[in-house]
């Protein structure tokens, strides 16, 4: 018997598939996005392991991979992991207020989305703006 | 963590019948750490984006910086891998396949955890 069938069975939960929403509901599309960015997060420490390792492999090893992030290529890698890590962690404390019981109504679940985007946004547009002028 | 669940909700098979609660509070709990940890790194690393190889192990030398970059290593692994075997209990089918590929996720998460913080060590150390 598959998983499936073992809860169905049992009466059990089952976890929601994504057939089963609407994908372009604001509501489930920023929440189908929180897991893909986990997701991307995860595949995306090895740019970071990249880096560390390669520091600790010695200078030249270090500049070699720094011409690599240095490139169009590496910046798009990098500016789409902050991105991902922003929206994440914006939408991570999203997340852990609903798990404590707020913000459940469908007006605050709005509301707190467009928040949360709008925050997600300005933190990656600072941080670059900073990070490309210092 | 004492586990929060009941050895009759677990045996009656309401909800999971192995570790999930403790699962939930530890991605938490890593969560919640993973927000300053998150915010401190961002701002260390555009302020060493493309430093040389001298201005970089400067920083990294310092105790605070190795040890809160050593903290985040260990804050994202963790919490990335539990995040993953939500993923794929969610949609990986069947059972064989979805531990084969649990595994696979485990020993990505530890080994690539460790090679960073051996990483960080190296580099702090030797300068
Ligand atoms: C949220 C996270 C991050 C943000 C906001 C960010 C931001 C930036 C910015 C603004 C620059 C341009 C700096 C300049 O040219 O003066 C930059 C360059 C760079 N970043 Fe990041 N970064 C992030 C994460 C990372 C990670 C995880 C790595 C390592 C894998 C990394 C490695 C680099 C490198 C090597 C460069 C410089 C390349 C060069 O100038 O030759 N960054 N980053
Ligand atoms: C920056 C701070 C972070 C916060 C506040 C945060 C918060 C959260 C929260 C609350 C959840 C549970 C969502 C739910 O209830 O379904 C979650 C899931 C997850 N996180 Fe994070 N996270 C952060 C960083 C990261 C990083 C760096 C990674 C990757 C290494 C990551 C990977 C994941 C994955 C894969 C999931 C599972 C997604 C799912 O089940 O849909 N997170 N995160």
């Amino acid at each position: 018997m598959s998983l499936l069938e073992e809860r169905l069975h049992r009466g059990g939960p089952v976890s929601p598939h994504l057939q089963v929403y609407n994908m372009f509901a604001l509501t489930s599309f920023l929440s189908i996005l929180h897991r893909i960015f986990g997701a991307a997060l995860f595949v995306g420490t090895l740019l970071f392991v990249y880096w560390i390792v390669s520091a600790a492999a010695g200078p030249q090893a270090y500049d070699a991979a720094m011409n690599f992030l240095g490139s169009w290529f590496g910046y798009l890698l990098i500016f789409g992991w902050s991105f991902a890590l922003f929206y994440h962690m914006c939408n991570g404390v999203r997340h852990m207020l609903w798990d404590t019981g707020r913000l459940l109504s469908l007006k605050e679940i709005y509301q707190s989305g467009y928040i949360m985007v709008a925050c997600a946004l300005s933190l990656t547009v600072i941080a670059w703006v900073v990070g490309l002028s210092v | 963590m004492a586990k929060m669940q009941s050895s009759l909700r677990s045996a009656i098979a309401l909800g999971s019948a192995k570790d999930g609660v403790h699962h939930w509070w530890m991605e938490r709990i890593s969560a919640i750490a993973l927000i300053p940890l998150t915010l401190w790194f961002v701002i260390g690393v555009i302020g060493v984006a493309g430093a040389d190889y001298a201005t970089f192990s400067a920083w990294l030398a310092k105790p605070w910086n190795a040890g809160l970059l050593i903290c985040f290593i260990g804050a994202a692994f963790l919490h990335g891998k539990m995040g993953m075997e939500v993923i794929i209990e969610d949609y990986v089918e069947p059972r064989s396949v979805q531990m084969m590929v649990k595994v696979f996720v485990n020993l990505m998460a530890f080994s690539l955890g460790i090679i960073s913080v051996v990483s960080v060590l190296i580099v702090a150390v030797r300068g």
